[in-house]
Parts: C-alpha cells; structure tokens; sequence
C-alpha cells in the first residue's frame, strides 16, 4: 500500500520544511498576491460605483431581487463547509491522512465565511444601515422577526465564523510555539510569542488541549451541518416555484462539502507546488481526497435529481413549468453546463490515472467549483425569471458588470487573505504530521515479522 | 528548604517513559511526583499514563457554557416575542416552540465554544510566561522531564536520568 507520509522522516525536518514557507515561497506566490490585488481592484472600483450611483446599476430590479450577490454568498458559505468536514469529522474517524492537509482546509473556512458575509453588505447597498442585520430592538422594542431564516442566519453564520476561527487557532498553538521557538526576531517573534500563549507542550497542556478540540470539532459538525441548513431554508421555507422543496437542506449541505472538496484540490496543488509541499503534500493523500470529492459529487447528483423528481411527481404545476423554463428558456446554457459539471466532468475522478495527475486535477477542481458556482447562481435566477405571476417574469435580466466585477473581485479578497495567512502561518501543521509519522513508526516497529505471529 | 528544578532531554520516548517509572518506583525523598512535569512536542497519552491519572475538567466547562447559551438565546428570543402578548396572533402561540429551537441550537453550540476555550485557558494555565527551564527542542523532536525537588533529591534525579540516556540535563535553582 502507498504510504501517505514517509516515516523515516525527521522531526526536525518537519520543522525545517515547515517554518521555510514562512520564509521563502516560489515566485508564483507573488505572482498570485499581485493578481489577487488586481481582482480586488476590480471589486472594489465596482462597489464604489454602485454605492455612489445606487443599486441600479446592478441591474437588479423588482423581478431579480436576489441576483449573482446572493448565490456567490450561497457559494462562500458553502465553500466553507470542507474545512470542517477535513478538520472536524475526518479528526473523529481517525483518519490520519487529514493531518497534512486541515490546517490550510480551515483556514478556507475562515475565510471564505469573511468573504460570504461581504455579499451580505454589498446586497444591502445602503451600507450605512449594515448594523440593521444586527438582532435588536427599535425605540418601542421591537425585535425583529425571530422566526424569519434570515434572522437565523445571521445568528449561524456569526456562530460558525466566530467558532471557526477558534477552531483554527486552537489548533494552531502547538505550531505556533515552535514558530516562536525557532524565529529569532522581528515582528513575527512578537506574534508568535503573543498567540502562543506561553505554550511549552506539558503534558497537562496536551491533555486538556486533547479535549478541548475534540469538543470544539464535536460542536463544529452539526454547526456546519446547521448552517447550511438554515442557508437553504431562505429558500425552501419561501413559497417560490422551485425553492419549496424538503430536501434542499440535505441538498445544500451536499452542494456546500462538494464545492469545498473541490476548493480543497485546488488549493493543495497551489500550496504544494508554492511552498514546496511535495513531502507532505503527497499523491496518496491526494487520491484519498479525490476519492472523497467523487463520493460527495455523486450524493449531490443523487440529491439533484430527487429535486427534479419531486418537482416534476409533484402537484404544483408552477414548479413544474419552472423547472422545464430552467432546462430550456434562456438560462438553459447555464442549467445545463451546471449538469455537465456537476455531476458528469467528476465521473473522471473514479479513474485512477486522473486521481493523481495534478494538472488535469487543478482544472478539473476548478471547473467543479464552476459548475457549484451555477447551481447556486440556477437555484436564484430562474425562480425570479419565472415566479408564480406572469406579470412578473422577466426573461431577460442580465446582471451589469458591476455585479459580476464585484463576484470577480471576490475571488480575489479570498485568494489574498488565504495566501497571506500560509506565508504568515504555518500552513501544515508540524505537530500532527509529527504525530503521523510517529505512530506509522510505532506500527511498523510492532508489525509481525511473519506473518501470523499474532 | 530550597527547592531545585531540573529538566533532562531524552531523544528516546521509551527512554523518557521508563526515566518516569523509575522517578516513581524509586520513592525519592524530598520529591513528589505531582511535582513532575512532562514537555514533549506531540500529544502523548501513552507516555502520560504512566504519570497517573489526572482529570481533565474542561468538558464541565462545556457543559456550563453550552446550557447557558440555549437557555440565554431561548429567553433572549421568548422575551422579545412576549412583549406581543397584547397582539392578535390569529390563533398562532406567542412564543413558538419549532422556530426558536433554532436560535437557542445555535447559541447552545456558541455558548459551548467560547466557554470550552475559556475552560481550556483555565485548565491548562494559558497565558503562561514560559518557565526558565524550557528548551526549543521540546517542540522540535526531544521529550524533557522537568522535576522539582530538594537540594538532596538532585542526586538520585541526575542518576536516575544519566542511566536512561538523557542527552542534556538542565539545572535551575528554585522556590
């Protein structure tokens, strides 16, 4: 059997390896900082525009509501669901071959839920009155409408971003310790030295530091769950023709570990080949994670298509005629190009020749997020094309490219604070890699010299 | 009577392990082992066992914060509701049991967080300024047992740690 991570590796070099990509990237690193920062100028010369203009310029009107700011904030929060599954859940189950990889996952979390909560003020337009998201009361007390999921999400999302955060950093003070112990100076020794909290690895430390992440990634896996949850009851708890369905939750959770998967893929092949990853990085791993990507492509396209069963078996003809104009009025490119993405182009993950071969994987990671990213945009756009009234329709909408400058330029802020955060934090996580290989040592120290000595 | 700290290396976990069953068996005068500490740069429960049970208490925290969370966020919202008692509902409960079981799910899991952490910091005494007697190999690949003991225990803790091949020993006058 392939090994995931050598074990004849050294300690020390672990450290070495690690604390080097604080240090010294590949050049491709600035590359991705600077165009990183060109996308952000995008978004935010378009933000500017529409907030002095007004929201107009989006070309969202009374029909189209909700439009790209809405499913690319569906998209984020979703985004972010991988990184508890790879952190939370595979840390339950015990496996190993997470260790390499979570850190950066939950980093992905963290930031890709602070590039999903952007959307919500960008949608508001009158960022002014942001803090009307905020559950208090007016002058003459009252709240707002606590039974309303909008007000749930508020309260999920700041939960799970807030939560994720701790998570991340929790996990992260045994490295950062070793950071401090072997950075001699400067303003990185500093923050080491603060966020490391006087960490030394007593066994008193270790033995509460055990329970309490497990704890935390005990919460974190219903949280995740919940989420989503509450995300795809903005929909299916409103009476539009094609949101009215009982299994968006699942469908969304499915839609939301899938997109993150793929994200996960991607960014593992930048980070490897950018920080010199290859040791830890390895194939193995990433046939394990390809694997689980294929996995959650076919519970997505088994739930994608008991929505369309229960739309199309069903009795309200609304939906019904909803989902033919989906599949073939004007959105149908899209619709169909979401199929084809979705849930035909991962059917190549099951190859094994293409579940290591890192090029067509990266393009194959990002044109899955593609096709996430449509089903999300697919979900929005048609119901307010063609809603319950006619006298409402409208087929032609388009978003400007305000909207799609500020979708474009949100790429961007999540790639720079990611970046940021593996050339300022360590991005592998030195201490359960250690972990990794000691106990592999311990197995092979213990296995049978012949077989059937136990 | 004075007290003196000593931290010894091992590059060996079994080396370490057996240096601390040796420290118990050998019953040194002038030395608890509740005045043992062991540093290491992995998790190590198997290395911990044979330092004896020791409880950990952060899961009360947990449970602390994770109650009062639900039960905060269920008033917070039940209040809020109940100032519409004078309001015509149409039949529909003033306070909704299904909707607000959502909020209190979600600050039940943000009250367990944040006072699981606090509990942590508090169980594991962090913030810390870091012990004199601390070397960066700790969190590199080395295991250090760091003992406090009288001036006539210091004997026996430096054989004790030369015979199972301690790489370094550290010494440091203490309270």
């Amino acid at each position: 059997m392939e090994k995931d991570i050598r074990e004849d590796i050294a300690w020390a070099q672990i450290n070495k390896d690690v604390l080097k990509s604080l240090e010294s990237p590949r050049r491709l690193y600035w590359v991705i900082l600077l165009i990183a920062l060109a996308m952000i100028g995008v978004a935010v010369g378009s933000e500017i525009y529409q907030y002095t203009t007004g929201m107009g310029v989006s070309n969202k009107n009374n029909s189209h509501v909700w439009s790209l700011y809405i499913a690319t904030f569906i998209f984020w929060i979703g985004m972010s669901h991988s990184g508890t599954l790879l952190s939370a859940i595979l840390h339950l189950m015990h496996a190993d071959w997470r260790k390499p990889i979570y850190r950066f996952a939950e980093a992905m979390t963290t930031f890709s839920l602070m590039t999903a909560g952007l959307f919500v003020m960008v949608h508001l337009g009158r960022l002014w009155q942001v803090y009307y998201v905020m559950p208090y009361p007016n002058e003459r007390w009252v709240w707002p409408n606590f039974q309303s999921p909008l007000v749930w999400d508020m309260f999920a999302i700041a939960t799970y971003l807030s939560s994720s955060v701790l998570f991340l950093y929790v996990g992260m003070i045994p490295d950062l310790a070793i950071c401090r112990d072997n950075i001699h100076a400067g303003w990185r020794k500093k923050l080491y030295t603060i966020m490391s909290l006087g960490w030394e690895g007593t066994d008193r430390q270790w033995r509460n530091f055990r329970i309490t992440y497990l704890t935390i990634a005990c919460f974190l896996i219903p949280l995740a769950v919940s989420v989503h949850s509450i995300v795809a009851s903005d929909f299916a708890m409103s009476n539009m023709p094609g949101w009215h369905v009982t299994s968006f939750p699942p469908y969304f959770v499915a839609g939301a570990l899938y997109s993150g998967c793929a994200a996960i893929i991607t960014l593992f092949i930048i980070l490897r080949y950018v920080f010199r990853f290859e040791e830890y990085m390895t194939l193995p791993i990433m046939k394990k994670l390809v694997r689980l990507t294929f996995a959650i492509a076919m519970v997505w396209t088994y739930l994608n298509l008991i929505e369309f069963a229960s739309v199309w078996y069903g009795h309200d003809q609304t939906a019904k005629d909803q989902l033919i104009f989906k599949a073939t009025g004007p959105y149908a490119p899209y619709f169909w190009a979401m199929i084809f993405f979705g849930s035909i182009l991962p059917l190549m993950l099951a190859f094994k020749r293409f579940q290591t071969h890192l090029p067509i994987l990266f393009v194959v990671s990002i044109l899955l997020n593609v096709g996430m990213w449509l089903e999300r945009w697919m979900i929005i756009s048609p119901s307010f094309a063609h809603g319950h009234y006619p006298w409402t329709w409208d087929h032609d909408q388009w978003p400007s490219l305000v909207q799609w400058g500020i979708v474009f330029g949100s790429f961007g802020w999540f790639t720079l604070l990611f970046m940021v955060f593996c050339k300022v934090f360590p991005s592998v996580s030195m201490y359960e890699v250690k972990e990794m290989v000691y106990h592999r040592t311990l197995a092979l120290k213990h296995k049978p010299a012949v077989k059937g000595d136990y | 009577m004075s007290k003196r700290h000593l931290l010894a290396l091992f590059n060996d976990f079994d080396e370490a392990v057996a240096a601390i069953a040796e420290l118990r068996a050998a019953n040194i005068k002038g030395f608890n082992m509740d005045d043992l500490i062991l540093k290491s740069p992995i998790e190590h429960p198997e290395v911990e066992l044979v330092l004896g049970d020791k409880p950990v208490n952060v899961q009360w925290f947990t449970l602390i914060g994770a109650c009062t969370g639900a039960l905060l966020a269920f008033f917070l919202v039940s209040g809020a509701q109940a100032n519409f008692f004078a309001q015509i509902k149409g039949g529909k409960p003033i306070v909704p049991l299904p909707p607000n079981f959502v909020l209190t799910y979600e600050m039940f899991i943000l009250g367990g967080v944040f006072i699981t952490i606090l509990g942590f910091l508090i169980c594991a005494a962090l913030p810390a300024k870091r012990s004199a007697l601390y070397s960066a190999k700790v969190s590199e690949d080395q295991i250090g047992i760091l003992v406090k003991g009288d001036e006539s225990a210091v004997a026996a803790f430096k054989a004790i740690f030369t015979k199972h091949k301690a790489l370094e020993i550290q010494e440091e006058a203490g309270k």
